[in-house]
């Protein structure tokens, strides 16, 4: 199993608030993986430290074998790396279909110009990326809400549209901080299939921030624990649920 | 060398004037999270009216000032009413352009009442330079400036005081944090409002005695307000300390910059300089000299 | 019964992403610019040309340019007016110093000059968020007219920075009647505004105002924020400054520093207030609303004067407009904070339904 991400030794503190200490672990090429663990252990200042939008203090982190140096939200971007968001950071005053469109930022090349002029070779650009985008939409089932202001959509629908605006990055490496958090059983459902699919069908590699254990011990490849900034398991879901440390900490008896 | 110090203190002087406007911003910025643009037209109002009381019925200083200040707690309640009640939980920017629409409408009505004409303001105090330290120290120091340092600086330190001790002071924090979160702990947001407008009306009556009696009352004086804008950069749009520093500071470098850079440049850089100023501390300190950082938590 | 999509599918995305999808909607643009083209001409008298029409398009074109700034892209400007003094005194100058130099030219070297001053200008929006950015554009506010000013040559040393601009020539026609002046205008505006759209339905437009609504997540997705606001303020300036060089040339025919004061950066900012935020369309209402209301309020105060019997001076009459003017905006802001843009799109849903109730 090649190895796409690998995050070494990462310490995170905010002032005097220790976020990170120490945390070590792999992602390996195509597989899904969970990061699981109470509330403010952790889980998504790790995603923002991949993304780049937090530095750590202590650590490494290397995507496809290379160490990042200097790293930027934006540049992380570049590489192929897309996320959604615990609360949901979707643009509210544009369209689903502009949301997902600008997903597509970095696949579109036309200058200024020729975005002022528009037809030509920025129509075609737009047309094409268009094409690209009503396929995710078509794969995630929003098409009946395509024209809908994302402020408008109820918080489930918020949630696929996102997903949707980070697939369109057609990413290696997708993070998903919590997708499910506020659905129902349905749309639980409804979202894990669709994170399989993408998992199968794209072969993106998949980092998954989720509380609900039955989602995580059913989808997940492998699993990390973080509690207090510190790791506590890393594993497959059978060794989660055996761990002791972990059972204390998070997962209760039963 | 004493010329230097007679730049400074003057230019200190006028400064803790830009403080008491900057002040009236804070309050409300403080107890309602909402920057009130309104502020130089409410300076400019309450000067007005004063001076209209005064020459249409003739009361005296006092008489005057009790009447103005009720008229200004008027202007704080109606505000309240019929501008922030409507627009509560709207974003920021919304709210400030709502002010500028009150600026506007203040600005209309303060002339349509009492004139269009620029009135003098006499409250005692000379703009003459103070014998005691002409004589001793051979500087001239306007007695008036000093005067209206003083009321500034008290105003200023009670203001401050009482935002951070009484309970009163407490609420208006928790307000300009979050409405909402404010409303849900049965916090009265009418009520709180309504006396921060008019103690903020308040300021801008003393403000605009001040500034009025030194420049006459004119139409010009709502663009203080503008000048107010670079102090509260320095000092943090959220700060009583930093409106005081602020403004002293600014005061101070707009006067040494006319007197020592403005002849190189050709004169008259007082009306650009605070602005440019601010823009390039900005730049170093974006959220001022006291403003809170402002962690994204995505 | 009219206003229906019945039947009216997009075949392709082609015409889904065009600028007219309904082909009423078509069909009224194109009356609309028929009319204004071929037909105002001809019925409109010379006051309402010189004193409503053309001030109108030009601040139209302002409004344009601050709504990009400000509506699309989140930037607070309260400079507005700066830039187009720069645009003014640029043009003129490309227009007496360069021979032979085609007006249009001039008029894109002004836009040209105006958006570099932008892009200086928004520098600090890269450091700066909100009401701050506010006051870095009051520093262009106050620091330009100052420097057109000192520096002489700007104004080629007329005394007080006035310039009174040439007549502009159009291949070999001169434009000097109010008609010509306003078809000239028209054309200019026309095509601006096309351009406009465009680049809001293009990547700018969409990466504009992903800034504008969280730009950590922009950022997140690969939008580059810095270029971003760097191209909002040098389009933003463009579009100012040629509104500003059209203001001196065929406008005003002189001008000086002072008139692009704070309160035209104002006035243009209450035009996209009450026309609509984040609307080309609006930027059409905002500057209608704006030119037409001081004429209709004197009209109306005048009328007022006249029955009952009182004389109202013009001093009374321009204080009762301010506050006529800051009472509008805040009703505004209460009753429709998206402005008329957003009235006009209820209307034609309510226009979809018609005539059934719902």
């Amino acid at each position: 199993m090649d190895k796409l991400l690998d995050i070494e030794n990462i310490s995170l503190s905010f002032g005097g608030i220790k976020a990170l200490t120490d945390v070590s672990f792999d992602v390996y090429k195509n597989e899904i993986r969970a990061i699981i663990g109470p509330n403010g252990a952790g889980k998504s200042s790790m995603l923002n430290v991949i993304n780049g939008v937090y530095k750590p203090q202590k650590g490494q982190v290397s995507f496809k074998g290379k160490y990042w140096e200097n790293i930027t939200p934006f540049k992380v971007a570049n590489l192929g790396i897309a996320r959604t968001f615990q609360n949901i950071a979707l643009f509210k005053g544009m369209s689903v279909l502009d949301n997902i469109m600008t997903g597509r930022s970095l696949k579109m090349k036309s200058n200024l110009l020729e975005q002022a002029l528009y037809f030509g070779k920025n129509k075609k650009e737009e047309i094409l990326n268009r094409t690209k985008v009503e396929e995710i939409i078509d794969f995630l089932q929003i098409e009946h809400i395509r024209k809908t202001l994302v402020g408008k959509l109820p918080y489930g629908l918020q949630k696929r549209v996102e997903l949707a605006r980070a697939l369109a990055a057609e990413p290696e490496l997708l993070l998903l901080d919590e997708p499910m958090a506020g659905m129902n059983i349905e749309e639980k459902q409804d979202m894990c299939r669709f994170i399989l699919d993408v998992n199968e069908h794209f072969k993106t590699t998949i980092v998954l921030i989720e509380h609900d254990m039955g989602v995580v011990m059913d989808i997940s490849d492998r699993i990390v624990v973080l509690d207090y900034g510190l790791k506590i398991g890393d594993g497959s879901p059978q060794d989660i649920r055996d761990n002791q440390k972990v059972i204390d900490a998070y997962l209760g008896v039963g | 060398m004493t010329f230097f110090l007679e730049v400074l203190i003057g230019g200190l002087l006028s400064g803790v004037m830009y403080s008491l406007v900057a002040l009236g911003f804070v309050l409300i910025y403080k107890a309602s999270g909402v920057f009130n643009f309104a502020q130089g037209a409410m300076v400019f109002f309450a000067a007005l009216s004063f001076v209209g009381i005064q020459i249409n019925f003739g009361l005296s200083f006092w008489p005057t000032l009790m009447v103005v200040i009720i008229l200004m707690i008027i202007v704080g309640v109606l505000t309240e009413k019929f501008v922030l009640r409507p627009l509560v939980n709207q974003p920021q920017i919304t709210l400030f352009m709502a002010t500028i629409g009150l600026t506007f409408f203040l600005e209309g009505l303060a002339q349509l009442v009492w004139g269009t004409d620029v009135h003098p303001l006499d409250i005692g105090i000379e703009d003459a330079p103070i014998e005691f330290i002409l004589d001793r120290f051979d500087m001239v120091i306007s007695a008036f400036d000093l005067f209206a340092a003083i009321i500034s600086g008290t105003l200023v330190v009670s203001l401050a005081i009482f935002f951070q001790v009484t309970k009163i002071g407490r609420a208006l924090r928790a307000v300009a944090d979050d409405h909402q979160a404010a409303l849900s702990i049965g916090i009265p947001l009418k009520q709180i409002w309504a006396i921060v407008w008019s103690v903020a009306g308040f300021v801008a009556l003393v403000a605009g005695l001040m500034w009025g009696s030194r420049n006459g009352v004119q139409f010009a004086l709502t663009f203080v307000a503008l000048k107010a804008l670079p102090v509260l950069i320095i000092g943090g749009f959220d700060s009583v300390l930093g409106a005081i520093l602020g403004g002293l500071i600014i005061g101070a470098l707009e006067k040494l910059a006319e007197v020592y850079i403005g002849p190189m440049l050709g004169g008259g850089i007082e009306g650009w300089f605070a602005y440019v100023a601010a823009l390039l501390f900005l730049l170093i300190r974006p959220e001022g000299m006291f403003g809170e950082k402002k962690i994204d938590r995505i | 019964m009219f206003y229906r999509e019945n039947g009216q599918f997009k075949i392709s995305y082609s015409k889904d992403q065009a600028l007219l999808t309904i082909s009423q909607d078509k069909f009224f643009i194109f009356a609309l610019v028929a009319f204004s083209l071929l037909i105002v001409p001809f019925i409109a008298s010379d006051y309402w040309l010189t004193a409503i029409l053309i001030p109108f398009l030009v601040f139209t074109l302002a409004a344009l340019g601050l709504n990009i700034l400000t509506g699309y892209a989140g930037q607070l400007s309260l400079g507005t007016a700066a830039f187009m003094a720069v645009g003014a005194y640029a043009a003129y100058n490309f227009q007496i110093r360069v021979p032979n130099i085609p007006i249009i030219f001039s008029f894109i070297g002004g836009g040209l000059i105006a958006a570099a001053v932008g892009v200086l200008f928004g520098l600090p929006s890269l450091r700066i968020r909100g009401f701050y950015l506010a006051v870095a554009t009051l520093a262009a506010q106050f620091f330009i007219p100052w420097l057109l000013i000192k520096v002489e040559w700007f104004s080629n040393y007329n005394p007080s920075g006035v310039i009174t601009t040439p007549p502009v020539t159009f291949f070999g026609f001169i434009i000097d009647t109010p008609v010509s002046k306003y078809i000239f205008i028209l054309v200019i505006v026309i095509l601006l505004t096309i351009l406009a759209k465009n680049l809001i339905r293009s990547k700018i437009g969409r990466s504009w105002m992903a800034v504008r609504d969280m730009d950590i997540a922009a950022e997140v997705i690969g939008i580059p924020i810095m270029k971003t606001k760097l191209i909002a303020f040098a389009v933003s300036s463009f579009y100012c400054g040629v509104a500003g060089a059209v203001y001196a040339f065929l406008y005003l025919g002189s001008v000086e520093p002072d008139g692009f004061n704070i309160d035209l950066s104002f006035r243009i900012l209450f035009m996209i207030i009450i026309g609509g935020i984040g609307s080309v369309m609006g930027s059409y209402f905002g500057a209608a609303f704006i030119t037409l209301l001081p004429i209709l309020l004197e009209n109306i105060i005048h009328f007022l004067a006249v029955a009952l019997s009182i004389t109202i001076s013009s001093a009374v009459t321009s204080v009762l407009q301010l506050l006529i003017f800051g009472a509008l905006i805040i009703f505004f802001l209460i009753v429709e904070p998206h402005g008329l843009a957003r009235l006009w799109s209820i209307l034609k849903e309510k226009l979809r339904l018609w005539p059934f109730p719902y």
